[in-house]
């Protein structure tokens, strides 16, 4: 891999947890302008994993829907028409043949759109690989990767501005799991939350995932399995409705909770909490 | 005497044991569920072919040793409720062989 510039000024390379995706647009703008907004996870690789060719429609006047695409519906469907998977919402209609490995979107030129598409394109790779995308924050300490992930304001973005210095943040906002021989690794994202700035671009082994909660003082207790597994469903990203895609996220947080533990980190917001995790086995 | 129900697991579900616990997540809307013994036992048994009173009979009064009718009455709430959930279906016929969900 080179991690340079991109091959084309027309297309781009984004690896994000070693899976490389290449968006071809026509667009030399728009792929500056995307540029920026995954930079640190930017390259050139001769076969990427995936390839994505991204068609730019103009913003609707307000005058009803342009062709399929009305930016203002905002629910995402997902839905698989035999192999291929279909995504769409307002401002987006995409679809991807697993088989190919290639896509086509059509979408508005705003780098929200072409974020969700490719958040919405790993949902379905992992889960078929047995990871995942999690509303979670992660932080690398020593070695090791730890997930923190609860409801919003629970103190994702929080629990990551106290980490002590040398560790590393992989993201505020959207964690992302791989399974990889028999481990679960937590990958740095470019996907930002409260902190405005994308994770460092790294992977370390997940040593375990937190169910976080604001309360007088630190301490961690066990969740029992359903409680664990109730924990990740809660927070694992996917939108299909899909019986087949349905049960292998569902398998795919049973065996993540049964190999890495899931506990609940009670914490006050400063930064003795890292001590206690820090501890941690 | 009330007609014999019957009961059939939904398709779109997956059950999954995690340790003593039966959790059903359902595809149609992400819900899960943890099932108690009593609903497990229903769940496992719930082959659309079977009277809800035999399997009662059969599966649910030599465990928990109480007679029929309270036995009957008790899963009857339970199937009820599951099906509320969209997780179980209720009819007072027989489901059509190739209905339904595999356990």
């Amino acid at each position: 891999m080179n991690t340079g510039a991109a091959a084309s000024t027309r297309e781009m390379d984004i690896g994000i947890g070693g899976l490389w995706v290449r968006l071809r647009t026509d667009s030399p703008t728009f792929v500056a302008e995307m540029a920026g907004r995954f930079a640190g996870f930017l390259g050139e690789v001769a076969r990427p994993d995936h390839v994505f060719d991204i068609e730019l429609t103009p913003f609707p006047d307000g005058e009803g829907e342009d062709d399929g695409v009305d930016a203002h519906a905002d629910e995402v469907q997902v839905s698989r028409n035999g192999a291929l998977w279909q995504v769409r919402r307002g401002d987006f209609f995409a679809e991807w043949d697993p088989r190919t490995r290639h896509g086509h979107a059509r979408m508005v030129p705003s780098p929200y759109s072409l974020d969700s598409v490719i958040r919405i394109l790993h949902t379905l790779i992992l889960a078929e690989q047995g990871g995942m995308l999690m509303h979670a924050s992660s932080v690398a300490l020593d070695g090791r990767a730890w997930m923190f992930t609860g409801v919003s304001g629970a103190g994702k973005t929080t629990i990551s501005r106290l980490c002590p210095p040398g560790a590393h943040i992989l993201t505020d906002e959207m964690s992302f799991i791989r399974l990889e021989d028999g481990r679960y690794f937590a990958h740095g994202t470019p996907f930002s939350g409260e902190l405005g700035r994308p994770g460092e671009n790294l992977r370390e082994p997940l040593a375990g995932v937190f169910l976080l909660a604001k309360g007088p003082d630190n301490r961690i207790d066990v969740l029992s399995p359903t409680e664990a597994v109730r924990a990740l469903m809660a927070n694992i990203l996917y939108f299909a409705r899909d019986d087949a895609l349905t049960a292998r996220v569902f398998d795919n947080a049973i065996a993540l909770a049964a190999r890495v533990p899931v506990r609940r980190l009670t914490f006050v917001p400063d930064t003795r909490v890292w001590d206690l995790i820090g501890n941690q086995p | 005497m009330s007609n014999p129900l019957y009961i059939l697991r939904e398709d779109n579900v997956a059950a999954r044991r995690i340790g003593d616990e039966l959790m059903i997540m359902s595809a149609r809307d992400s819900a899960l569920f943890s099932l108690n013994e009593t609903a497990a036992i229903l769940w496992a048994a719930a082959d659309g072919a079977t009277p809800l009173a035999d399997i009662v009979a059969r599966d649910i009064c030599p465990v928990f040793e109480i007679d029929a009718d309270s036995a009957l009455h008790d899963a009857r709430e339970v199937a009820e409720g599951l099906a509320k959930h969209g997780i179980l279906r209720i009819a007072t016929q027989p489901f059509a062989a190739g209905e339904g969900h595999d356990a």
